[in-house]
């Protein structure tokens, strides 16, 4: 593999990596903070592609679609807490397996209903659709690198947001304990349902930033979950930081993987995982 | 062990009673698909070994039950090899597969434990969908199906849907008694004893490691036996079959039927795979109407079908 190759598929794989940080930040916050496991997580991020797909063809213009998009998001998240994941707090993580299971089917379905079983594409955006030469016949294209900008700008809000605000101390404290913080006169409710809707905008907003390079197709939300499982599972279950260093090591061993053991690229991320837990099996960030 | 409530006892004697005799009045593609939800219950309470009986919630069961069906594709697709020696065989290569497995996410629990299940299911998924030796996406067909004689005696011929019903229906009611004798042993309260309180066991001097481990392996070999009846009932096998949906599939089985009970999973069985049939002749679209039965059965019968007839007797058989 000579240097630019390498470059390529290194940039390839931090953006990889980036990208599900973000779905796998949600879910990991979600777990941690409220004690639910979501499966229906994937599900989120097709709904924000196939929001993007949607509402690019009715505005005309991707960049009003995604505020757009991340708005309807939010309001998803928001009526799905309260309709449903509300009455799952105090249960089993078995009956939560079950009811986002169900959400899954719901979702897949209606996605069939409203879009069909097509793979639909949407145009690159005419201010990033161009690339940056690597030597005279590789090249790399700006919208990736600017995708990867736009997750660490949000990585590093993330750490603002939860170690430096009120907001940020109140829901780290709701995790601790919700008892505590309720009889302080706050309204764990709605923290929980703040934190929902935040994961679910977060992961809608992953499937927005990927639809013009990865395409909009159906069982798109299905392949990323099990990744992000992997991924808190590596980083350690409820820890964000742990997301973003599990999140690069899979992107990146997910893109080599596929140049160095192309037989079996479809399993490299779950033998690092396997590999991980050996060592530690509660992650590498993971309380003990 | 929690006894199943004397109505649901009295129903469960009924159906077998019903099983046996449905061949004669029933039509072919009932018959065929009665046979699959044998396997399907088969599948469901060697789940609900694990998840009712140990507290150990598997999102990835449906590995085991690949395996063993992939098992027996492999052995012979052509010339299926018999029945007497592929069928011990392809539980055996499940149990394997569950001990090496089970050695690895038993160092885990809780909701790692369900996370960690799911993931080495996909990966077993992408190994075999990737790979041309499996026949990849497509899957592999077995041409004929295993044989059942011995010294030139052949008790049933499998290549006749009637002798594959009631081949299953004999290997369902075996694995029920299996099961039942196994949990009713001093294994088996120790089992049940890990599930409601497992630092309590270990310091009785229980090493519940090792306990856990034989059970994620006989589960896995029962599952496995659903794949191989799998294999030879339908005459492919293809990597949705180890695919997570199938996992999550059997998953509601056992709540629907009530976890914890052997014959509600059983049961659990019967109801999921009617329903769909029924959703299915409704609507091209039953998925929505199964995900929404789903949720519902999650918010208003936490107990299970089961719960129902519990219920009415003065409740308290509630678990969970």
């Amino acid at each position: 593999m000579d240097f630019p190759t390498f470059l390529i598929q290194l940039l390839n794989g931090v953006q990889y990596g980036l990208l599900l940080f973000l779905i796998a930040s949600g879910l990991t916050l979600i777990f941690g903070i409220m004690g639910v496991i979501n499966l229906a997580h994937g599900s989120f991020y097709m709904v924000g592609a196939y929001l993007a797909f949607s509402l690019t063809e009715l505005i005309g213009n991707f960049w009003l679609a995604l505020p757009a998009g991340i708005a309807l998001a939010v309001l998803l998240g928001i009526a799905l807490e309260w309709l449903l994941i509300r009455h799952l707090y105090r249960r089993d993580h078995l009956y939560q397996v079950l009811l986002t299971y169900g959400l899954i089917l719901v979702f897949e379905e209606l996605r069939s209903i409203l879009f069909g079983d097509d793979v639909h594409g949407i145009a690159v955006p005419a201010l990033l659709n161009f690339s940056i030469p690597l030597t005279d016949t590789l090249s790399y294209p700006v919208y990736r690198l600017a995708m990867s900008g736009v997750c660490l700008l949000l990585a590093a809000g993330m750490y603002w947001l939860i170690a430096r605000t009120r907001l940020g101390m109140t829901i780290r404290a709701g995790a601790v304990n919700r008892e505590m913080v309720q009889a302080l006169g706050i309204n764990v409710g709605l923290l929980y349902r703040l934190v929902f809707a935040l994961g679910v905008a977060l992961a809608a907003f992953a499937g927005m930033l990927a639809a013009p390079v990865a395409s909009v197709y159906p069982g798109m939300g299905n392949q990323v979950l099990i990744i992000s499982f992997v991924v808190i599972v590596i980083g350690g279950i409820g820890s964000v930081k742990g997301a973003l260093v599990a999140a690069l090591l899979i992107g990146l061993a997910d893109v080599f993987g596929q140049v160095v053991f192309p037989q079996i690229a479809g399993m490299t991320v779950y033998l690092v995982m396997a590999a991980v837990l050996l060592w530690r099996p509660r992650g590498l960030f993971g309380s003990a | 062990m929690m006894e199943a409530p004397r109505a649901l006892r009295v129903l469960l004697g009924l159906m077998l009673i019903g099983l046996l005799l449905f061949p004669l009045v029933g039509e072919r593609f009932y018959i065929q698909y009665a046979t699959k939800i044998m396997i399907m219950a088969i599948f469901a309470m060697s789940l609900d070994l694990l998840v009712g009986y140990t507290g150990l919630v598997s999102l990835g069961h449906a590995l085991f039950y690949g395996v063993a069906g992939y098992a027996l594709a492999m052995a012979g697709g052509d010339a299926a090899p018999s029945l007497w020696w592929s069928l011990p065989a392809a539980m055996l290569v499940s149990a394997l597969v569950a001990l090496v497995v089970g050695a690895l996410v038993l160092r885990t629990s809780g909701i790692y434990f369900i996370m960690v299940t799911l993931a080495f299911a996909q990966m077993m998924y992408f190994f075999v969908r990737d790979s041309e030796y499996f026949g990849g996406s497509d899957g592999i067909y077995l041409n004929s199906k295993p044989s059942m004689s011995i010294f030139g005696w052949a008790p049933l011929d499998l290549g006749n849907q009637l002798h594959r019903y009631y081949l299953t229906l004999a290997l369902a009611v075996a694995t029920y008694l299996l099961l039942r004798a196994v949990l009713r042993s001093a294994f088996g309260r120790v089992l049940i004893g890990i599930r409601d309180n497992e630092p309590r066991m270990r310091s009785l001097g229980f090493p519940t490691f090792r306990y856990k481990l034989a059970c994620f392996v006989l589960a896995g070999a029962l599952a496995g036996l659903a794949g191989y009846l799998t294999a030879v009932q339908d005459g492919i096998m293809n990597p949705e079959q180890l695919g997570w949906h199938r996992s999550g599939e059997a998953l509601v089985m056992v709540i629907l039927g009530g976890m914890g009970t052997l014959a509600g999973p059983a049961l659990g069985a019967g109801a999921l795979m009617l329903l769909e049939l029924q959703f299915s002749i409704w609507t091209k679209y039953w998925q929505l109407l199964l995900g929404g039965f789903i949720v519902a059965v999650v918010l208003f019968l936490p107990g299970g079908l089961g719960s129902i007839f519990a219920r009415r007797r003065g409740g308290g058989a509630g678990h969970g």
